[in-house]
């Protein structure tokens, strides 16, 4: 039985749509692409996809009231609903520097998350 | 026990309120949405008519005329923007000319001043940009144009300031009768009331149907209305109006009082009173028109559009005067030239009220000006200088579009602001080219730490207007992953 | 408050996003010694503040940073270079004598001289009036990039059931936020035949999620007096008219637009400057130079650029040749007038001089196959695949244009086969 998967090529703007033949969980064949950089992204994409993950967690007492932030490496597609919402239950205290660790090994993935910008305290209203 | 309670603060009802503020009564105003003039007089086209449109013979002509020369002084007490442009009826074919020489004669023996005729060579030298097609223009000095919801801002503001009590988000839900007077029970409180005014707009017959008054019918009737962008600024710099028909002025061409031009309206008949949607045909309706006398227009132009309902009776007049009901007034069915003749149509009121017995002793101590709303882009360098060092609030810019400081939105907020509408209205902010894009954050901010209200309560023009909704850290990102 | 502010500046931007951020480091690199950077907000940035996906970077800075990372560099190396930047602030007038007032929130009114202006003030989204949609007028209408601010720095929704208008990238980028977010997206509507959004948008913010996307399409009718109901969705023909007779029905409480960005050049407008249709901006030189002289634009007011990169590269050149100026010193001028032909829908800048490199960025109006972009008889080149969604850039070295004696190069695109 030969299942087949449609992907698109993001090696570059063309945008080569790819279409894998897979068996078994193998793939054994993959057309559409028109350079080598479709094949190697469908099989990254096809045994392994990830995404990196941006979001924002709580900080009541910031500049703003939530804080941006990233995962450093991408991770696993299946996980990012997981990474996602432990990150939303999250709360941080400000300040906050850009580059910060504001959680290590998110989900389970081994992935650290930071901060993406300095978050100075919401100055005292006068 | 109020002396005089009126229902509906559109540009009659606050029309109404400011001149009774003058005598030493009570007097309440019930409105239902969440601020004043946000009904029928929010979507109004702001044409201070000529005076010699609406026949003499009925009640609509006279208090056409009667209202156009109040402006004026309205304008100047209440600080708002008021320019007499004049209009121009226009000629397109031969047939139009009678109708053109009736309208004249009409006008001067109404006393309209200054109705002249323009032959095609004196047009084309005054409104270059007008069509070449155009056999005559009858020319109407008198016309101007106003912001109609700075108008009722400025009418109801004066009227509070001299004592009338102002309730918003009131809808009427039902009036019974008492001893003595009438007994309105609204959707949060009720308010007994000597005389009762309904002012209700495109629901005064269901108003008025509440204590049995109802000899009349309101006939909604839709205009579309199209504001275009900037560019067109001066295409032409008076109204421009078709020859009439009979239910309706036409499409017109109309340079706001902020120097805008705006084209519309349409002139449908619907039975929804909320209907105030906009339709593709209506646009091809007013561009159409409009393109006949003005080709350089075009509908790539818009900015913005919306509807308005007019509030127009089965009589096709005024409906104002006392109802078999007692204490029981109606002053409905003010369709065109309703906004001119509101000033008129409240001291005529006011007249009639004196008659059936309300006393009316002028106050001593009334005041006719209010300080009105400071406009930052219209000051000049010294003046900006000055409000800037008198408040530095003068100094934040919250709508670069339409340059309104963080000082305007906090006056609007003072004055009865609750909305983004009710704030859009006052100040400008969000009218202009970003239509809000970039304001409307800030001006949120500011709604909400003046008012201690949370953002997410915060509506467009009240409850369920809601614009922004809280986060739910509960609910689970999206799994189509 | 005594004003923070000298007299006199070398260089003054007007605009504190990621083009005047780099403008202000292009003009420091060159040798100017008192730059001012105005910005209208509370803090530089710009737009690159609320726009926390990753993604930026990558030619400027050779690594995939967040917008918030890459505004945050640029400060910083911006203060480090003695700039001033004043916040709050806006620059109501320019006199064409480069006389500038400023009222600003800490300061209130202030003057300052410069010797000459960068003009990097962004650009705007179009809004519903833009596109001329029929209905009623609720809340739950607005812009994506007002949405992407509220939800990403305020943490605000803007509804539940989400339906966005226009697959430009910001929209893309919205959709699978929104998602994470825990909304539901009901699908992504596109006027024209194809996406104006990058193919890794596309599918990562849409394929992703199953998020489906409807070219071809547009709203026809928007329902609900106080919040968005529902919408009638219609196909459109040839001239972009919607198909009425084959509408349906989408339920959602929001309808996000995402209909394209137009410069913001009301400043540039007063100032009389010379404005090209094409882009939306002024006309300028190949020092980006206006057509006043000592007036200067980059980044998304002079045209609508998809990545920051390109911003950055355009607005430091733009603060190098500014500083020049303001130094007293003077490039060539331009010889040559660059004009747009066939599939070309715009090029900046719009003259060109044969001293030294030059940059050319240019949109094509339509997807194109293996075809062969030309510049007079100077150029050519072959592409696999051109987008209008993103833009071309060509760097012209100094041998292609030195023993060029016309007045006049045509940019030409001819297609192999359409897309």
């Amino acid at each position: 039985m030969v299942e087949k998967i449609n992907l698109t090529c993001l090696g570059c703007p063309m945008g080569c749509p790819l279409q894998l033949s897979i068996v078994d969980g193998e793939i054994r064949e993959v057309t559409g692409y028109e350079c080598k950089r479709g094949e190697a992204y469908a099989k990254q994409e096809y045994t392994d996809p990830r995404r990196m993950v941006s979001t924002t967690v709580s900080c009541p007492t910031g500049l703003w009231p939530r804080l941006p932030v990233k995962t450093v490496d991408p991770v696993p597609k299946d996980r990012v609903p997981a990474v996602v919402q432990t990150l939303h239950t999250l709360e941080v205290k400000a300040p906050i520097r850009m580059g910060q660790i504001i959680l290590e090994n998110v989900a389970g993935t081994g992935v650290t998350v930071i901060a993406t910008r300095s978050l100075p305290e919401m100055p005292e209203a006068d | 026990m109020y002396d005089v309670i009126i229902i509906g603060g559109g540009i009659v009802g606050c029309a109404l309120a400011r001149e009774l503020s003058r005598y030493r009564i009570r007097v309440a105003l019930l409105e239902r949405e969440v601020e004043v003039g946000f009904g029928t007089s929010k979507t109004n086209s702001g044409i201070i008519h000529a005076g010699h449109h609406a026949h003499p013979d009925t009640l609509k002509g006279q208090l056409e005329w009667i209202g156009n020369q109040m402006w004026d002084d309205l304008a100047r007490d209440l600080n708002f923007g008021f320019s007499r442009i004049g209009e121009l009826l226009l000629a397109m074919q031969a047939e139009d000319l009678n109708h053109l020489e009736e309208l004249k004669k009409q006008g001067e023996r109404k006393g309209v001043t200054g109705l002249e005729m323009w032959s095609p060579k004196r047009l084309r030298q005054e409104e270059p940009n007008l069509s070449h097609d155009i056999l005559q223009a009858l020319h109407a000095p008198t016309a101007g144009v106003v912001n109609p919801y700075e108008a009722c801002f400025g009418l109801i503001e004066c009227a509070q300031q001299n004592g009338v009590e102002l309730f918003c988000g009131q809808p009427v839900l039902s009036i019974t009768r008492e001893d003595g007077g009438l007994l309105i029970h609204t959707s949060r409180q009720q308010f007994r009331g000597r005389f009762i005014l309904n002012a209700a707009g495109v629901f005064a017959d269901q108003v008025a149907a509440m204590v049995g008054a109802d000899d009349f019918k309101i006939l909604p009737r839709k205009g579309e209305e199209y504001m275009l962008d900037r560019r067109l600024q001066g295409i032409v710099t008076r109204l421009i109006f078709p020859t009439p028909t009979v239910s309706s002025k036409g499409v017109l061409i109309i340079p706001t009082v902020d120097g805008t031009i705006m084209v519309g309206p349409t002139a449908e008949d619907v039975n929804d009173r909320e209907d105030l949607s906009t339709t593709f045909s209506g646009a091809d309706k007013v561009f159409t028109a409009v393109r006949r006398y003005c080709p350089a227009i075009s509908e790539r132009d818009t900015i913005t559009e919306f509807a308005g309902l007019r509030a127009v009776a089965d009589s096709n007049d005024f409906v104002i005067g006392p109802s078999p009901i007692k204490g029981f007034f109606n002053v409905a069915g003010i369709q065109s030239p309703g906004l001119t003749a509101a000033p008129a149509i409240a001291t005529y009121v006011a007249k009639m009220l004196r008659g059936e017995g309300l006393a009316l002793d002028e106050k001593t101590d009334w005041q006719a000006k209010i300080e009105g709303p400071p406009r930052f882009a219209l000051m000049s360098a010294e003046e900006r200088r000055a409000a800037i060092s008198r408040d530095p609030a003068f100094g934040r810019v919250v709508c670069r579009c339409e340059l309104v400081t963080e000082a305007e939105v906090l006056y609007a907020i003072k004055h009865g602001a609750r909305t983004l509408d009710g704030i859009k209205f006052r100040v400008r902010a969000g009218m202009g080219r970003c239509q809000g894009g970039f304001c409307t954050s800030r001006v949120l901010d500011l709604l909400s730490s003046t008012l201690g209200v949370p953002l997410t309560e915060l509506t467009k023009r009240g409850r369920g207007s809601e614009l922004f909704y809280p986060r739910d850290d509960r609910i689970a990102p999206g799994d189509g992953l | 408050m005594k004003s923070p502010l000298q007299k006199t500046y070398d260089v003054v931007v007007v605009g504190g996003g990621p083009a005047g951020l780099a403008a202000a480091l292009g003009a420091g690199e060159a040798g100017a010694e008192d730059i001012l950077i105005v910005d209208r907000e509370t803090e530089a940035g710009g737009i690159l503040n609320q726009c926390i996906h990753s993604g930026f970077g990558l030619h400027h800075f050779k690594e995939e940073l967040t917008g918030p990372e890459y505004a945050e560099r640029f400060i910083q190396s911006v203060l480090s270079r003695q700039v001033t930047i004043l916040t709050d602030s806006y620059v109501m007038n320019i006199a064409p004598d480069l006389h500038i007032e400023v009222i600003s929130g800490d300061y209130g009114h202030l003057e300052v001289q410069a010797k000459s202006v960068v003009l990097a003030m962004g650009c705007r989204e179009r809004t519903r009036g833009a596109i001329r949609t029929p209905g009623f007028r609720p809340a739950g209408v607005m812009t994506a990039g007002l949405a992407q601010k509220m939800v990403n720095m305020k943490g605000l929704l803007p509804g539940r059931r989400i339906a966005i208008l226009g697959s430009g990238d910001i929209g893309l980028i919205m959709a699978r936020r929104l998602m994470l977010e825990g909304c539901e997206v009901v699908g992504v509507y596109e006027l024209m035949p194809f996406s104006n959004g990058l193919t890794r948008n596309l599918v990562q913010c849409l394929d992703d999620f199953a998020i489906p996307l409807r070219l071809s399409t547009t709203v026809a009718f928007i329902h609900g007096r106080d919040r968005v109901q529902r919408l009638t969705m219609a196909p459109v023909d040839d001239q972009l008219m919607p198909i009425l007779n084959q509408s349906w029905q989408v339920a959602c409480d929001t309808l996000l637009l995402s209909i394209g960005l137009i410069p913001e050049n009301e400043l540039s407008t007063r100032l009389r400057l010379k404005m090209d249709p094409a882009t939306g901006g002024p006309q300028v030189t190949s020092t980006l130079e206006t057509s006043l002289p000592g007036v200067f634009a980059c980044g998304n007011v002079l045209h609508v650029h998809d990545l920051v990169d390109f911003v950055t590269e355009e607005a430091l050149r733009a603060g190098r040749f500014a500083a020049e100026v303001a130094q007293g010193r003077r490039r060539p001028g331009d010889n040559i007038s660059l004009q747009t032909g066939e599939n070309i829908a715009s090029c900046v800048p719009h003259s060109l001089s044969p001293d030294r490199e030059q940059v050319v960025y240019l949109r094509v109006k339509r997807p194109l196959k293996d075809c062969v972009l030309t510049i007079g008889d100077r150029y050519e080149k072959v592409f696999r695949m051109l987008i209008p969604s993103e833009m071309i850039r060509l760097t012209l070295g100094p041998e292609i244009l030195d023993r060029y004696f016309g007045e006049h190069l045509k940019i030409e695109v001819h297609p192999g086969e359409v897309a």
